[in-house]
């Protein structure tokens, strides 16, 4: 998933919602529509269902990658921050100790690099899922409120190759979804 | 076929434990009788979301008219200690810190429950913690707040309270990062910080469900703010839950760290009472003990004023009460190891501050926390007192009041005998010390019923994946699941509901 792409299919459609009654109904439609070959379409559940990026087909997250990343950097910041101060700016004798004790700068060091990590971790997570975005064509769906409390849903978005706003919908009928909605774009 | 179909289903339907007796005496851990009364996911949705959207009940303003009133108190006692300074607590030479410092270590330690729920027990993959976990979060980010508020106003002079940061200044002066002290001042916001990102992001899908539930344009708003605009797309659930985990890998060292650093506060000086290499795991446990103390006296109040008794059960709480007998063990494990370093180490001054701590002055309060701490949590070998709910109130009050205790006792019995009998003393309290302390609970308890009020105090989106009908391939797609991995076992399961075979 491309970081940076555009985010909304262009044109009057933004695609077809169609509404699962459990779970277990959802997980199996899901296996149906990544093996039709749809590459833009998305499930929506209440709380994460186990599995079902297995049957959606989506990569392993690169965040862990976010992570390391600004972790070192932190912890490097924080490292470098000690060592500055204690052996090139302002270097005093603390207890007869070398300005550059750096057994004694661990910790610091660790809870720069745990502070910086988490910032990778909540900021790299809101990147890649593109939030806040607080609107969003799918919210002027009526029955998609429930997607929070006890709703499944698949939607399939119109600038998928593979879209037609007919057969799509019989598609996902035929999946066994309860109703199928065509949304438009905002 | 049939025949089997019709085996299988009374069995799927009695899964979910009906009552509290059941429930505890089901022995298989992670089993889905965590939650009672076979609930869907939409009665889980309304048990939680119910408490904050109806009007606000009497029993509300009962807890938190009284918390806000400790609240004022605090602001009154601190800001006379800004106008006349630090001696208006009872604080004298020998003893320089008393209960500024006891109540830092008391609040901070009170967090670390908190953590250990969310982010320790999420490792080990402890199902049970759903119930508690948001709540539990809170409650950390409350008590870091009291925590921090002790070391910032004790220093005196609160107006260069900022020379405790490495900021560039016009004197050019720096702190000394080889202290422990500046250790704390790093390791403590980190974990106030970390610990409110982990919540906050715990916290996005069920600001997401008060969002859609929102009856008024204002609440809307108001929670879709925060919600982020979150869709509950699996795509975004996918990055969520490995952010997720990568918070719950970053939190579980960080709040060991802590409290270890917190303790070389102390360890690190050439106090006798104070230097001791067994500081470290023994202030974890300590925290870790007073924490799941306090955890039990809100979700027994919150269970009950918000009927979440079928989410928050008997089973939760006799996990809780175990660990509290293991950790409250281990703390008595370390009295003991202290008493006999101290004789064995044949130093004669580290010998004697232990003596003194349990037959000296302050006799009287060391005794207080060995029979709270030690004494009092045996009674948990015994499942009747880990199920009673006013056993476990009592108990949890009692455990707070001991491992408050504890720290008083290494604190000041460590400091009011000095090498030399002339600089020997006594502290005692004024009553500018102990506002502070009942402020700091008013300050905590504001907080908290603030949250109970405005915010979900359940994080539904992880107690539904408790349900069995949350797993896809448990409840109804048992059938599938089995062909798809090995076709030649018979099928004992439900069918799948679109008649896949």
């Amino acid at each position: 998933m491309a970081l940076f792409a555009p985010q909304l299919p262009k044109g009057p459609h933004y695609g077809v919602l169609a509404e699962f009654a459990t779970p277990a109904d959802l997980y199996h439609a899901c296996e149906q529509v990544r093996d039709a070959g749809f590459t833009r379409w998305d499930a929506h559940t209440p709380f994460p269902v186990h599995g079902l990026e297995k049957a959606m087909g989506i990569q392993r997250s690169p965040l862990p990658w976010i992570v390391l990343a600004t972790g070192l950097t932190g912890a490097a910041l924080g490292f470098g921050l000690q060592w500055w101060v204690h052996a090139s700016a302002y270097p005093l004798v603390i207890s007869g100790k070398p300005y550059f004790a750096w057994p004694a700068m661990i910790p610091i060091t660790f809870e720069l690099g745990v502070l910086f990590a988490a910032f990778g971790a909540v900021f790299g997570m809101l990147g890649l899922n593109r939030l806040p975005m607080h609107h969003h064509p799918l919210f002027s769906s009526k029955v998609f409120e429930r997607v929070t409390d006890d709703a499944f849903f698949i939607s399939i978005e119109s600038w998928d190759p593979r879209f037609d706003a007919s057969a799509t919908g019989k598609l996902l009928e035929s999946l066994g979804a309860r109703s199928v909605e065509l949304l438009e774009s905002e | 076929m049939v025949q089997t179909r019709d085996s299988s289903k009374p069995k799927a339907e009695t899964r979910l434990a009906q009552t509290e007796s059941e429930l505890l005496d089901n022995p298989v851990a992670g089993n889905p009788t965590l939650i009672l009364r076979s609930p869907d996911f939409h009665s889980i949705t309304d048990a939680v979301a119910e408490p904050v959207e109806r009007k606000t009940p009497l029993g509300w303003w009962l807890f938190f008219f009284p918390s806000l009133t400790l609240l004022g108190l605090l602001g009154i006692a601190v800001s006379w200690l800004f106008w006349e300074g630090i001696g208006v607590w009872g604080l004298n030479v020998p003893v320089g810190w008393a209960w500024d410092i006891t109540n830092f270590v008391f609040w901070i330690g009170i967090g670390h429950a908190g953590t250990l729920i969310s982010a320790i027990l999420f490792l080990f993959r402890q199902k049970w913690r759903t119930s508690i976990n948001r709540a539990a979060e809170a409650m950390t980010i409350f008590a870091v707040m009291c925590a921090l508020l002790f070391p910032g106003i004790h220093v005196g002079r609160v107006w260069v309270a900022y020379w405790m940061f490495p900021l560039p200044n016009q004197m050019g002066v720096w702190p000394n990062f080889r202290s422990p002290l500046l250790w704390d001042v790093f390791a403590v916001s980190v974990y106030g910080t970390v610990s409110l990102l982990f919540w906050y992001v715990g916290l996005i899908p069920d600001l997401a469900m008060m969002r859609d539930r929102a009856k008024t344009r204002a609440r809307k708003v108001a929670y879709g703010l925060f919600a982020l605009g979150w869709r509950g797309s699996v795509r975004q659930w996918h990055h969520y839950e490995s952010a997720y985990l990568v918070l719950a890998a970053l939190a579980t060292p960080l709040v060991l760290s802590v409290h270890s650093i917190v303790s070389m506060d102390f360890a690190v000086s050439l106090l006798p009472g104070w230097h001791t290499t067994i500081f470290p795991p023994y202030f974890v446990a300590g925290a870790i003990f007073s924490g799941f103390a306090m955890v039990l006296t809100l979700m027994v109040i919150c269970r009950t004023a918000f009927g979440l008794e079928h989410i928050v059960t008997l089973r939760h709480f006799d996990y809780m009460a175990k660990i509290m007998l293991v950790t409250g063990s281990m703390v008595g494990f370390a009295y003991a190891t202290e008493f006999f370093t101290a004789w064995y180490s044949g130093n004669p001054y580290e010998f004697f501050t232990f003596l003194n701590r349990a037959g000296g002055p302050y006799a009287w309060a060391y005794w207080i926390m060995v029979s709270c701490n030690v004494i009092s949590p045996q009674l948990f070998w015994f499942k009747k007192a880990r199920t009673s709910i006013p056993i476990l109130f009592v108990m949890s009050i009692v455990i707070n009041i001991g491992m408050w205790f504890e720290r008083f006792v290494i604190i000041v019995t460590s400091l009011h005998r000095d090498f030399l009998p002339s600089a020997w003393g006594y502290f005692t309290p004024t009553i500018w010390d102990i506002s502070c302390l009942l402020g700091s609970f008013g300050l905590f308890f504001t907080m908290f019923c603030l949250f109970v009020r405005f915010l979900p105090m359940v994080a539904t989106s992880e107690v539904k994946t408790v349900l069995p009908q949350a797993d896809p391939h448990g409840h109804s797609g048992t059938e599938r699941e089995v062909k798809h991995h090995r076709g030649a076992l018979p099928v004992h399961g439900a069918p799948a509901p679109e008649g896949a075979s």
